[in-house]
């Protein structure tokens, strides 16, 4: 019954295996959320055929490298954009952006709020590692007020995006934040925002051992406590009134779900009648 | 399983039962699947795997449910649940 097994894992099918052990260092949170986001796409029970997966540059980015479907590793900031080309080219598939804060929110920040401004039809998936991970652990859009990074040695002079109402504001029609623990409700949530019709946007806390979590002194499981202890779930809150405070208490939830004409839906109405 | 009192139809219930699954050499030894697991089935090792890390062991394989926690917090699809023959208590 002990140790080492011959048998496959369940998610084997959606990986490619030849390229695993993955990348990501010791308890790093993406795996979690990549794992969450591939039991969500394989329980959809759509034709893999139709369905892909873009990302962008930086440690979660290499999740197009990793799963056993059509994938992009697109350049730095541009992941939203590709998916946008591939949904219009081809309305019948599903597509999923799996990326990081830093590619989303910094370099790629303005392609999310158009994308969230057309009701562009596709599902978002941010790690929220807090900071770039991949090239050293600078300061991020997402880096919480006065937190150490490589870049901010005696603590971020800036505060952050509350990305929720970042998206809320821009236009976005299904909006969740969870943490990497919380994998049931990811997982659901992930699902929901699969068969929403219309810019789905899930955030994922997730911790950088290597970056984040050295230069603020937290151990491998030290953000996962603050994620447990802190997490307040508030279905439904208005994303106005969500918080991500390390003391006070971070919202979780599924935050926003309406329904408005996605971009395609629009384009049709002014050129094909 | 221990009750404090025996349930009257404890002849009809059944208790999920699950046997957990460790691929050792993906594993980075990261302890999550130890700390989060409901029922503390798992704990650390001194083995080492194939690329230097250590990977969990099961302590307590009887108190296993099945519940694939273990299985949805690893980071590196390196540990799993399935179902173990059910068993009436
Ligand atoms: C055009 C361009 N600018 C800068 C970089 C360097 N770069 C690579 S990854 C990255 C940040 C990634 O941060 P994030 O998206 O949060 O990913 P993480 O590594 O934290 O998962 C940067 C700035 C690049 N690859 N391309
Ligand atoms: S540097 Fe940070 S984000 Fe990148 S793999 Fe390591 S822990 Fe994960
Ligand atoms: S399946 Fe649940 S009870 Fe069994 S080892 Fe994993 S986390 Fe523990
Ligand atoms: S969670 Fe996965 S990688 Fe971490 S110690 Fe457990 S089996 Fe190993
Ligand atoms: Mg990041």
């Amino acid at each position: 019954m002990n140790a080492a097994t011959t048998q496959k894992h369940p998610l084997d099918g959606m990986l490619r295996t030849d390229r695993i052990p993955h990348i990501w260092c010791p308890g790093c949170g993406i795996g979690t959320v990549f794992s969450s986001s591939l039991i969500a796409i394989s329980s959809m029970g759509t034709d893999p055929m139709k369905t892909a997966v873009v990302s962008g540059i930086g440690c979660s980015g290499r999740g197009a490298g990793y799963v056993n479907l059509d994938s992009y590793h697109t350049t730095h900031g541009r992941a939203i954009p590709f998916a946008t080309g591939m949904k219009l080219a081809n309305p019948e598939l599903t597509v999923v952006v799996f990326s990081g804060d830093g590619d989303l929110f910094a370099i790629g920040g303005n392609h999310f709020i158009h994308a969230a401004r057309r009701n562009m039809d596709l599902t978002v998936i941010c790690v929220n590692n807090l900071n770039y991970g991949m090239t050293g652990g600078q300061a991020a859009a997402t880096t919480p007020h006065l937190a150490k990074t490589s870049t901010t040695q005696r603590g971020n002079p800036e505060g952050p995006f509350n990305l929720p109402l970042l998206a809320y504001a821009c236009g976005a029609t299904f909006i969740a934040r969870w943490t990497m623990l919380h994998t049931r409700d990811l997982t659901q949530s992930i699902s929901e925002a699969l068969t929403h019709t219309g810019f789905s946007f899930i955030e994922v806390l997730a911790p950088c051992p290597t970056g984040y979590g050295r230069k603020n002194k937290l151990k491998n499981s030290d953000l996962l406590k603050v994620y447990q202890e802190k997490a307040i779930i508030k279905n439904g809150a208005n994303p106005a009134e969500t918080i991500l405070d390390m003391e006070q208490g971070i919202t979780l939830g599924k935050f926003v779900e309406y329904d408005r004409p996605t971009y395609a839906d629009n384009y049709k109405s002014v050129n094909c009648d | 399983m221990k009750f404090w009192r025996v349930p009257l139809d404890s002849d009809e219930i059944v208790i999920t039962r699950g046997v957990v699954h460790i691929i050792e050499d993906r594993c980075k030894g990261c302890g999550y699947c130890i700390d989060y697991c409901p029922r503390d089935v798992l704990e650390a090792s001194s083995r080492f795997n194939s690329k230097g890390y250590h990977p969990p062991a099961v302590k307590q394989p009887d108190l296993c449910v099945n519940c694939h926690y273990c299985e949805a917090v690893c980071p590196d699809f390196a540990i799993f649940s399935v179902e173990a023959p059910a068993q009436p208590i």
